[in-house]
């Protein structure tokens, strides 16, 4: 494989064919101007890159919980701080947190809140598959209103997950930093831009990266990137980034494709083609549209 | 101050002198009289000895002073009574520059040792201090920082645990944290949490386990006494600088921390740690030592008071131990031969070495600050277990005291001696002050 794309995780890992977080942490990663250190959060990417005897990660990680990848890096940030300082340590590194949406939205939301609040020199990565893939696919307050999961699964009385997704974004942006943006695996030269202006920014910072699970969502291993280009051309996964609270969209189109053709192309939706689901498809399509009118409204604000 | 301290109006005043003579520590000191809790500095008097230096202060604050001395890198807290009086006497040392420590103000002590586990794996010296619920919201953290063998010190100003929330001194927090991989030291009183801060630090760094360096909460966090300190570039030198094998901030040497180990490793992993675990009461033997040279005060894995000839012994740890040695010495007065072993190191627990100075003793009085609901308490589970390994049969009575904060009073340390001379013992486990 590519030496430089390899630099920070090499390959030799055990994530699924198919799967997009190694792209999302080589290209972010990729862009860091600085030697970077690592803190994961439990989850997939933790499991399939440190399989003792064998570790992926190239440059220092370390793996403590599941909860507390946020509260690990703020120990490791100010440990640099005051150890540069005195001459024990490189005066420039990158420090990075990659979490998947279980490990950001739900069980380390207080820890990410209480990092970003302090205001930490570090970037916080989410790559989003909208539910514990890792566990086997259990739904998460990132799992889209609809979807199917096997603690929300489809049954006489149920057409899956009932309520919609957590707006993170909202969230971070309500911590007044500096620089957050959403962006997708399928759009990597977005992704890149947005990784470099991140490394570039002073304090904590957050990228919400979208990333398809093969295995969970159930589509064949060769469709990711599509699957993923779906999602912004639906606006279900619009491209945009909150800079000092000022709202940029950075992909759009006049003629946004059919949300279906996203949702077709993946089994947890199956069950919404049929005739007695058609409200719920119905309500799927109008929180979208909502959710994109909110977000278009914000960048006039 | 915060709202949680005994509150002067509570006690009348016949009743505060009692309850600080039921937890004065050394019947050879004066006591200095606790008007505040927090730092109250009554005077600093030099000695004719420049090593040393006399000086008032709560536990709380010693413990803060002795953290001051040896000064970390980063220390990563979130308030909890009784714990307090640490963490804001540091903040003082850090607000007059007195420190260069970098302090974490988190927003838990789920995150404060995350952080710590952070920061002592990038290499820097680490603290911090937690008591009670917050102890027990750290529980999962607390294995990952002894598996990944990182030197964190943390001072626990020990407390109940809720329901009914309660925030006096009792060990039920430390006790539930005694399977975690972690060394812990009991401390009697202010002297002894600043010089097992000490002596905390440098044991975690040289064997590479995290250390509870446990004060009783209140009764020792709380309570202002005389202890002497050294100059703060003894401390430095007895301690010395903080060398990691590994560092997350190595960029050359790139490590991976906390990896996935599976059935065909992760076993290895965990026989090795506790083989480590093995030598730990050596190595806090040498460093006692070498800190007895600096400052005269002996300290072991235990204290033997008025043992060598004793036909009946309390074992007990903590604050208690100043009024049971005043007892022990009262009935030695009558003729009666009573002893006292007060435990310092707990984890990992120098069973054979107590065992040893039990051989002709009669009867034993385990007293605890804490219930292991449906069995027996952990003092006396360790004991029982040694006592039966070598060979020895003992009457052992189990008695669990002062939970919450609940008074102990001399003439109760008198009554279980006397109980024990007339052999009053059985199985059930008996609870004082109820």
């Amino acid at each position: 494989m590519n030496k430089e794309l390899t630099k920070n995780f090499a390959s030799g890992h055990s994530a699924c064919a198919g799967c997009a977080f190694p792209t999302i942490v080589r290209t972010i990663l990729g862009e860091s101007p600085d030697p970077v250190v690592i803190s994961n959060a439990t989850g997939c990417l933790e499991v399939t890159s440190t399989l003792y005897p064998y570790s992926a990660w190239k440059t220092p990680y370390i793996h403590s919980a599941f909860e507390n990848a946020s509260a690990t890096i703020s120990g490791v940030e100010r440990a640099h701080k005051i150890l540069s300082k005195k001459g024990k340590a490189a005066k420039k590194i990158k420090f990075v947190v990659f979490g998947g949406d279980g490990s950001t939205y739900d069980i380390g939301l207080q820890s990410l809140s209480g990092a970003l609040e302090r205001g930490h020199d570090f970037l916080y990565v989410v790559y989003d598959n909208g539910g514990y893939m890792n566990t086997g696919n259990q739904r998460s307050s990132a799992t889209p209103y609809g979807a199917a999961t096997e603690t929300t699964p489809t049954g006489k009385e149920s057409f899956g997950k009932v309520e919609m997704r957590k707006n993170m974004m909202e969230i971070v942006n309500a911590h007044h930093i500096k620089y957050a943006a959403q962006a997708n695996v399928a759009y990597l030269s977005d992704l890149k831009k947005k990784a470099k202006k991140a490394f570039e920014t002073d304090g904590p910072v957050f990228l919400s990266v979208f990333s398809p699970c093969t295995n969970n969502w159930k589509f064949p291993t060769s469709q990711y990137v599509n699957i993923a280009k779906l999602a912004t051309e639906t606006n279900f996964w619009p491209l945009y980034e909150i800079e000092d609270g000022k709202y940029k969209i950075n992909w759009a189109t006049e003629k946004p494709k059919e949300l279906e053709e996203f949702l077709k192309t993946q089994g947890r939706f199956k069950h919404l083609f049929s005739e007695k689901n058609a409200p719920v498809l119905a309500e799927m399509k109008k929180i979208v549209k909502d959710e994109w009118q909110s977000l278009v409204n914000k960048t006039e604000e | 101050m915060c709202s949680c301290l005994p509150s002067q109006s509570d006690y009348n005043e016949e009743k505060l002198i009692i309850r600080f003579e039921t937890t004065r520590l050394d019947s050879r000191r004066p006591l200095v009289e606790a008007r505040q809790a927090n730092v109250i500095r009554i005077y600093e008097n030099i000695l004719n000895n420049s090593n040393k230096k006399r000086i008032a202060l709560s536990g709380g604050a010693a413990a803060a002073e002795a953290l001051k001395q040896l000064e970390p890198d980063v220390m990563a807290v979130y308030p909890i009574t009784p714990q307090t009086t640490i963490i804001e006497t540091f903040a003082k040392f850090k607000a007059d520059g007195e420190v260069a420590t970098e302090v974490i103000e988190v927003e838990s002590e789920h995150s404060a040792i995350s952080a710590c586990v952070g920061s002592s794996a990038a290499g820097a010296r680490t603290v911090t201090a937690t008591s009670s619920q917050g102890l027990a919201l750290m529980n999962e953290i607390l294995y990952i920082a002894s598996g990944m063998r990182l030197p964190i010190l943390m001072i626990v100003s020990s407390r109940a645990l809720s329901a009914p929330l309660n925030i006096h001194g009792d060990h039920s927090d430390v006790m539930g944290a005694r399977d975690t991989g972690w060394i812990q030291i009991f401390s009697e009183n202010a002297q002894e949490i600043y010089d097992n801060t000490i002596i905390g630090m440098k044991l975690a760094e040289k064997v590479r386990f995290p250390v509870m360096a446990i004060m009783d909460g209140f009764n020792t966090s709380h309570c202002v006494e005389n202890l002497e300190i050294l100059p703060i570039e003894k401390v430095r030198e007895f301690v010395g600088e903080f060398v990691p094998e590994q560092s997350l901030l190595d960029i050359e040497n790139p490590v991976t921390f906390g990896p996935v180990a599976l059935q065909n490793s992760y076993f290895e992993f965990k026989v090795n740690q506790e083989e480590a675990m093995d030598d730990v009461a050596n190595e806090y033997l040498k460093i006692a030592k070498e800190f007895e040279k600096l400052t005269g005060r002996k300290k072991d894995i235990f204290e033997a008071y008025q043992i060598e000839d004793a036909e009946q012994v309390i074992i007990l740890a903590g604050s208690t131990a100043g009024t049971a040695k005043d007892v022990v010495d009262n009935m030695r007065g009558q003729g009666k031969k009573v002893g006292l072993i007060k435990i310092n190191l707990f984890r990992p627990f120098p069973r054979k070495e107590i065992i040893e100075a039990l051989k002709n003793v009669q009867s034993i009085a385990v007293m605890e600050r804490a219930i292991s609901s449906g069995t027996y308490p952990p003092f006396y589970q360790d004991i029982m277990t040694g006592l039966f390994q070598f060979g020895e049969k003992k009457n052992m009575q189990s008695i669990i005291y002062s939970l919450g904060g609940c008074d102990i009073f001399a003439k109760d340390i008198e009554q279980i001696f006397n109980d024990l001379i007339a052999n009053k013992i059985s199985n059930e486990i008996k609870y004082i002050g109820i």
